[in-house]
């Protein structure tokens, strides 16, 4: 069964080598790419049921056994989010067929998107830390063909502070896996979980592990390091922009939770409220970011570093309830960043733009399309019986449990200030007159696509059905987060999975 | 010799943040390479250097060896590096290109405020037509360019 594990993240990649050569560009292409997706989601949902069933999964590369060899691992965790990445490379796939044109898709548009769902999955299921930094610079290089082609100067200026800021937080991550392997002489992550407990200068792990918190703080834009993300979501083709807001920063949240969980246990305490403070800052800062804005890509991107605060709560609380309550909320988050991001793209599409000022009268012309938004945007507040709610109740749970009362102040502030542009979206796009500007009455607005054959409407229904199920029925996921919750606060079974009986053998000595 | 190499990696260190502290992109960028190189010796250094003996052994020789996954992993480093660098620079010879600067304080294009000039599917219209008033700071809007012609124009002919 370990195939699996090999499977989830050989599809991708074949399906982009597919996609990229076979003759013809873009209808083919394109369908190659919805095919590639839906076999990977398959392999994902195979994959979670194995995992739930008979507990970790593991696959040694090449023969060579644990702590020698790369290994890949699907714990509850990593196959839960493998799941959601695949729902979400499907429905950007479906998304991207009308929405980018043929002409820039033409530079390799769908073998990137499965080389960057290539990263990710593999970021999710590897269990060796030095593969880890390669998958993220698998996804980083197919983040930067995806987001460059065809772009102007806004683009090119956005691309430039994207990239060169997540280049630092590459050396900076490089940087503290060559010191983890000077102190341990491994990086097998099952290994270093108990090898590191073992090393003599104990606050030597503690730089290292301050400086991954950095690494890792930079690629999930974690308050003071996301600068990167505003100044480049925003300039960004619509399903690139959903595609990284859904996915990329969260990478950065799962290689924290791991390695936090895992590997760096001893010097707890100041992990963890330097991770609360950090997630509380965050989440305050970006939802005050989304308030001061008018164009509503921008408005959502400050919501995505709002978001990675909730999701680092769990982590910061370190309490099982806090950590599924996090895990529930990730995922949550991840798919209705999607659909908010696709939805605005349509908003756009039928105003004429993305600024607030320009937009109006939609509710009147598009009733059931603003019901669509309307579902979603409830959703990222967390307005019952929405995904949002049982992923906020569940953290002011946490929080309450906790007992940290000012942890549940921020919290509850925060979910209220989120209200506020979501709601001034609504009410400026979709309820208020469309605008005439004067002067320009005559100005070009772009010609209306017709929504009835549009690609980009099939996942804007799909996830919002997704996330309303989630909604009615959140009992299965709730209990899978809760499983996730459970691998990662105890690790056991996850380095036992790995190592196999060898677990429990003394340190050999350094490199 | 570890002190000596720990003494370059220091000196490197501090010399690539100083140049990445520069307002200049292409300073920066010279910075991340070299920091990229201080991040490789780092894995070389703290792998644990050995003087003089293979990494590879025959089995009857079970004497000295070196430590190979050390070279391994600098190896792949530099292969992603060069992958990345190479992007980047060409991408900042671009950046260069479409906005006639390369100081990071007049690159504020993407984070201005005001009208979006969204006029077709993704792509946003040529600066200088949607924009009204904002600060004149950037060096293609003031007329001064560097390759006026070829850069420019064969990036907005596709916008």
């Amino acid at each position: 069964m370990s195939a699996l594990l090999v499977l989830c993240v050989l599809i991708p990649i074949v399906t982009a080598a597919l996609a990229f050569l076979w003759p013809g560009t873009r209808p083919v292409s394109a369908r190659i790419s919805v095919a590639g997706m839906l076999a990977l989601l398959a392999a994902a949902l195979l994959l979670l049921r194995e995992v739930m069933a008979n507990g970790v999964l593991v696959a040694h590369m090449g023969g060579w056994d644990a702590p020698m060899g790369i290994t890949l691992v699907a714990d509850p965790l990593g196959a839960l989010l493998v799941v959601v990445a695949a729902v979400v490379g499907l429905a950007v796939s479906i998304h991207a067929i009308d929405d980018i044109p043929d002409d820039v898709a033409a530079n390799g548009f769908d073998s990137f998107l499965h080389l960057l769902i290539a990263g990710v999955v593999g970021a999710f299921l590897t269990g060796d830390i030095f593969n880890l930094y390669v998958w993220f610079e698998v996804m980083l290089i197919s983040s930067f063909a995806l987001m460059v082609p065809g772009g102007d100067r806004v683009r090119l200026d956005g691309a430039v502070k994207y990239i060169v800021l997540n280049l630092v937080s590459t050396v900076v991550l490089l940087t503290s896996i060559g010191l983890l392997y000077g102190l341990t002489g491994t990086l097998n992550m099952a290994d270093l979980a108990g090898k590191l407990p073992l090393v003599a200068n104990q606050g030597l792990v503690t730089v290292v592990s301050v400086l991954f918190l950095v690494a890792f703080g930079i690629k999930a834009a974690v308050f003071p390091l996301y600068f990167w993300l505003p100044a480049s979501y925003h300039t960004l083709p619509i399903s690139v922009s959903a595609l990284f807001a859904a996915l990329m920063t969260k990478v950065g949240v799962y290689a924290a939770l791991r390695t936090f969980t895992l590997l760096f246990t001893g010097d707890e305490e100041l992990i963890r409220n330097v991770v609360l403070a950090a997630a509380l800052a965050t989440m305050i800062v970006g939802v005050l970011g989304a308030m001061t804005h008018t164009d509503m890509r921008r408005i959502l991107a400050y919501h995505v570093i709002s978001s990675i605060g909730f999701m680092l709560l769990g982590l910061g609380l370190g309490s099982a309830l806090a950590m599924s309550a996090s895990i529930f909320y990730m995922v949550h988050g991840i798919l209705v960043k999607a659909l908010l991001f696709m939805l605005i793209g349509l908003v756009a599409s039928a105003g004429g733009s993305f600024e607030l000022g320009r937009l109006g009268g939609l509710y009147r012309t598009r009733p059931g399309f603003s019901m669509l938004f309307l579902l979603a945007a409830l959703a990222l507040v967390g307005i019952p019986p929405l995904s949002g709610f049982w992923a906020k109740l569940a953290l002011v749970e946490a929080g309450i449990d906790s007992g940290a009362g000012w942890v549940l102040a921020i919290l509850l502030l925060t979910s209220l200030l989120t209200f506020v542009p979501m709601i001034r979206i609504w009410s400026e796009a979709f309820w208020k007159d469309a605008p005439v500007e004067p002067g320009q009455e005559d100005i070009a607005r772009p010609p209306t696509r017709g929504p009835e054959r549009d690609s980009r409407l099939i996942p804007v229904i799909g996830l919002s059905l997704l996330l309303l199920a989630i909604g009615l029925q959140p009992g299965p996921l709730l209990a899978l987060a809760d499983s996730a919750a459970a691998g990662l606060l105890d690790p056991s079974r996850y380095i036992d999975g790995v190592l196999g009986a060898a677990g429990d053998q003394p340190v050999t000595g350094q490199p | 010799m570890e002190i000596v190499l720990g003494v370059l990696v220091g000196v490197l260190m501090a010399a690539s943040v100083w140049m990445m502290l520069s307002r200049d992109l292409v300073k920066f960028l010279f910075g991340l390479i070299l920091i990229g190189n201080v991040a490789n010796l780092v894995i070389f250094l703290a792998g644990g250097l050995t003087l003089g003996a293979p990494p590879l052994i025959g089995e009857a020789d079970a004497g000295g060896y070196a430590n190979a996954l050390p070279q391994a992993l600098v190896l792949t480093a530099i292969v992603i590096g060069f992958a990345l660098v190479s992007f980047t620079l060409i991408l900042a010879m671009r950046a260069w290109q479409a906005l006639g600067t390369t100081n990071v304080d007049e690159m504020v294009i993407a984070e201005r405020r005001g009208p979006d000039g969204w006029v077709d599917g993704d792509r946003l219209a040529p600066l200088a037509d949607t924009r009204s008033g904002g600060d004149q700071s950037s060096v293609a809007e003031t007329g001064v360019h560097p390759f006026p012609a070829d850069g420019t124009a064969s990036v907005e002919a596709r916008s």
